[in-house]
């Protein structure tokens, strides 16, 4: 019980840090699947997200802020795929994970404008960020819920993949890009929906994640977003179930190495995990294997 | 022209940009900021260069860079920081462990040491991932030496995340350039070699290499570590001209800019890579510098004009080369005394290459 | 000179090769003789050039054995997850796992093209039967780099211009490779399979794509080296006439079977061949 008490808060912390990065890593793991594009900058429309949060608060209420940024976000996450991976389908691969690079670079580089390099402090999000007391931990309400938001988006999002008719061009896409193309799929409108709906949670994502950590720097989204990656790889990129348990198992044990006082190795952790998952099952733990045509 | 006529006039170009090194060195004050850039271009260079053997030359798509560079910055700085210092560096890890100093040209080929012997054992495993894999393990593998670097228990080795300094670094832009070109020559004449040629089979089609007996793990290996070797000599560079180090600069931003150098370049061209380091570093170090500095044209207050403008420009501008000049400056071209010969002359490029294939 | 005197250059032995539970090679048996023609059969999708990735190490069959002028060069049995998806016979016949990878092979002496065309596409004519000399060398990481083996380098360049003489690819010497024409790369392919000094090709379609007047060229052009290089050649082909004209046996896969094999005349009128095969002919 002890041992419980002392450990509960790492425990708490990593579900709900594990469930942020689930909605990013959803965001990484759909564009995988259709593009096999690495979306760099994927972090960085997190970032965005957490910045646009803090500079519309100061000229609207907070009710009309949340939208906004919801609103706003998709539209950039809209945009980069427009400009910049649009032009490039037919180009090499490593072309289109240049240009994700790029558009990184131009974000990153964007907010350090903006913010002139300060960190900027996220704003309380009413209610959310009520301190509670959980078990005997006292912690914020986001702690609490993010595992149960998580949960019902992801549910609503496999059931619209698996219901819709855009979710199931979506899955045609993804298994096969060019015949589902030639089967008269608008693929350009299936990739701006994928991209729209990984913008959308990636910045539900920001709304917990900064209320929970509220310095937002331009280079905050940067090792959130490995770690999402790392998640989608590790769950089998592609695999939407797969990402939110590679994203929880990977939130829970970074926070856990924290416990033990390994902080230094939180971050390297992560990586040592993913170069295990590529190295023994690349397809990681739900994905599909492929194999190249001699 | 003949290939004597052609190693001459290389010959007498350098000893002409040396000199001129040299003039400007006697007639300029040695902080004016050419000299900054100089020598900066001159290690972004090595870099890029480095980088490019493994991307371009043997399309392996690492971003491993600044975990290499970062081995070569410690293991320079480490060795040769001059024991009476040390006391004063390593002051939270009672003077350190190491208790000698090396040469600093001995120091340098054993910071590139370091880092291939770092890149083989990271290469057993990740070198079997393909394309975008490949791409997130090194990575990940530069986040963790990065992170082990840091790390408070090997404080006595590498000051934890405190700054090495008080090392040995020369002055003179020549060096610099003298170092680089050395190393620069060297991955030409190997990218001229038989394992270039292998490289590059195995970079346009690797069933097809394998067919023709080339050992895929093998080639891979050497192109890695190779690579790691350059870095990792850069890497000790930068400390130098730095005069001070600390593990946090070198962060997976710092590998996105070499890479990014490298797009501007040409993929697959070690000019274009040398050419776009230059540009790089006098645009982002000098010729932009206005864009951060507010700005006022009579009364009139020059709009966007402040700290960090500088970066948003180069980042769209980069954006720009990815999106629509896809080839950069010099695609897979070389830039050579020879190509621009054949230019003026007008001689057919392929007649040229057929009868004296270097 | 009769059969029996000639040396087995290749033999595959039950050869089973199983993606999953899909069976695309079953129980393959076949031989090669010491300068023979021998073309490799069947419907699309019969699982001929699965065989030729599994000679050649491309994959290690699930099942089987290869010899190579009567040394054995690949082996394997269903291990881990195959053992239960495995549904063939043999399984007890071997035990080891012999799985070179594919230049080890090329190394033996068995070169090979393929059937969608892989040039080197950023480098000339030249330039990719040179690649092939890279694995005679002599010289290390180091010498290489400084230039200190000036001689052999000079020797794989004569030795890849003689072998373009040979093939008369002169006149395209330094084209890109991949700017020629559909017919030109198949035998610049080819040159390049030559250049790593083969006992034994196995050519991949060499035809596929063909009009009538090339591929009758190409038929005289694998006579032709098969003559001057002393080679042993094992393809696999559709065009019928190339086949019927060349091969001195054919073997005939369907789902991955054996069903037949022989002469061109006996192939050509065995039952089996006739229903599985012949009935459902390509065109071209």
């Amino acid at each position: 019980m002890d041992w419980l008490s002392k450990n509960l808060p790492y425990l708490m912390a990593g579900i709900s840090v594990g469930g942020q990065y689930a909605l990013i890593a959803i965001g990484y793991t759909m564009v995988y699947g259709i593009l096999r594009l690495i979306n760099f900058a994927h972090g960085d429309i997190f970032m965005c997200a957490g910045l646009i949060m803090v500079y519309s608060v100061t000229v609207m209420p907070m009710y009309l802020a949340i939208p906004f940024v919801l609103v706003t976000t998709v539209l950039i996450g809209f945009l980069v795929e427009r400009v910049a991976y649009k032009p490039l389908r037919s180009a090499p691969r490593m072309s289109v994970m240049i240009s994700a690079i790029g558009v990184s670079y131009l974000l990153q580089n964007l907010a350090l404008y903006i913010t002139g390099g300060l960190a900027q402090q996220y704003p309380t999000i009413p209610w959310i960020s009520d301190v509670i007391t959980v078990f005997g931990v006292t912690t914020k309400r986001v702690t609490v819920i993010t595992p149960f938001l998580v949960i019902l988006l992801v549910v609503s999002l496999v059931f619209l993949i698996q219901k819709t008719k855009i979710g199931m061009a979506m899955r045609a896409a993804s298994k096969d890009f060019e015949t589902s193309q030639l089967m008269g799929i608008k693929i350009n409108s299936v990739i701006s929906f994928t991209f729209i709906i990984g913008s959308f949670l990636a910045a539900v994502g920001s709304l917990l994640f900064f209320s929970n950590y509220t310095g937002v720097t331009p280079t905050v989204g940067a090792m959130p977003g490995l770690k999402a990656f790392v998640a989608a790889v590790f769950g089998g990129i592609g695999s939407i179930p797969g990402a939110v348990i590679g994203a929880f198992i990977i939130g829970i044990s970074e926070n856990i190495i924290k416990g033990l006082g390994w902080t230094t190795f939180s971050d390297a952790f992560t990586f040592a995990l993913l170069i295990v998952v590529l190295i023994c099952k690349p397809t990681g733990l739900f994905g599909e294997a492929a194999t190249d045509k001699v | 022209m003949s290939k004597k006529t052609e190693v001459i006039i290389n010959v007498a170009l350098i000893g002409a940009l040396f000199l001129v090194l040299f003039l400007l060195e006697q007639n300029l004050p040695s902080t004016h900021m050419l000299f900054t850039v100089l020598k900066k271009g001159a290690i972004y260079a090595l870099v890029a260069v480095s980088m490019n053997l493994l991307n371009g030359f043997t399309g392996l798509f690492s971003l491993g860079q600044a975990g290499f560079m970062l081995v070569g910055a410690y293991t320079y700085g480490v060795l040769t920081i001059p024991v009476a210092d040390r006391a004063n560096v390593y002051m939270y890890f009672d003077g350190g462990l190491i208790q000698f100093a090396l040469h600093p040209i001995i120091a340098i080929i054993l910071a590139g040491a370091l880092a291939a012997l770092f890149a083989y054992l990271i290469g057993l495993p990740v070198l079997r991932l393909k394309s975008d894999y490949l791409a997130i393990a090194t990575l990940g593998f530069a986040e963790i030496i990065r992170a082990i670097f840091q790390w408070d228990q090997l404080g006595p080795i590498t000051n934890g995340s405190n700054l090495l300094r008080n090392y040995p670094s020369y002055k003179s832009v020549l060096f610099y350039f003298a170092a680089s070109g050395v190393c620069i020559a060297l991955i030409v004449m190997l990218i001229n070699s038989t394992y270039g040629r292998a490289f590059k089979a195995i970079r346009d089609d690797e069933v097809a290499a394998e067919a023709m007996g080339i050992n895929l793990a093998h080639h891979k290996r050497i192109a890695f570590v190779v690579s790691s070797f350059f870095a990792g000599v850069s890497g000790a560079l930068l400390a130098m001209y730095q005069t001070s180090v600390q593990a946090a600069m070198f962060k997976s931003a710092m590998t996105y800019e070499i890479l990014l150098i490298v797009v501007i370049g040409g993929i697959g061209s070690v000019t274009g890579s040398c050419i776009s380091s230059f540009l790089f570093i006098i645009l982002s170090e000098w010729l932009l510098r206005f864009l951060d500095t507010e700005t006022y044209i009579g009364d009139f207050h020059v709009p966007l004009l402040r700290s960090g403008f500088r970066k948003v420009v180069f980042a769209v501008i980069i954006m720009i080369i990815v999106l629509f000049f896809r080839q950069g400056i010099m695609g897979t071209r070389e830039f050579s005394v020879r190509s621009i010969y054949n230019k003026i002359t007008g001689k057919s490029r392929k007649k040229e290459e057929g009868g004296a294939a270097s | 000179m009769s059969e029996k005197k000639r040396e087995e250059v290749l033999k595959i032995d039950h050869m089973t090769m199983q993606f999953g539970g899909v069976v695309a090679v079953d129980d393959l048996n076949l031989v090669v003789r010491q300068g023979e023609i021998v073309s490799l059969i069947g419907p699309n999708g019969a699982g001929k050039t699965t065989a030729f990735n599994v000679v050649t190490g491309v994959y290690p069959p699930t099942n089987g054995a290869v010899y190579f002028n009567g040394r054995e060069i690949v082996e394997n049995h269903p291990r881990g997850k195959m053992k239960k998806l495995y549904n063939g016979e043999h399984a007890e016949d071997y035990t080891k796992t012999l799985a070179p990878t594919p230049d080890k092979i090329t190394k033996l002496g068995i070169a090979r093209t393929f059937q969608n065309i892989r040039l080197f596409k950023s480098q000339t004519v030249f330039e990719n039967i040179l690649i092939a000399e890279h694995m005679r060398r002599s010289s290390n990481l180091f010498t290489a780099t400084l230039h200190l083996n000036a001689a052999e380098e000079k020797g794989m360049r004569s030795e890849a211009e003689r072998l373009l003489g040979i093939l008369g690819l002169e006149d395209v010497r330094d084209e890109m490779a991949t700017s020629l024409p559909y017919g030109k790369q198949r035998r610049v392919e080819i040159a390049r399979a030559l250049a790593t000094k083969p006992s034994l090709l196995l050519l991949d379609e060499p035809a596929a794509g063909m009009n009538p007047q090339e591929t009758k060229e190409l038929t005289e052009f694998i006579g032709q080296i098969r003559d001057d290089f002393q080679l042993t050649i094992f393809m696999i082909e559709h065009h019928m006439d190339l086949v019927m004209e060349i091969s001195d046996r054919v073997y005939v896969l369907d789902f991955g079977k054996l069903i037949a094999n022989g002469t061109p005349e006996e192939v050509q009128n065995d039952p089996h061949v006739i229903s599985a095969y012949l009935g459902v002919q390509e065109e071209g």
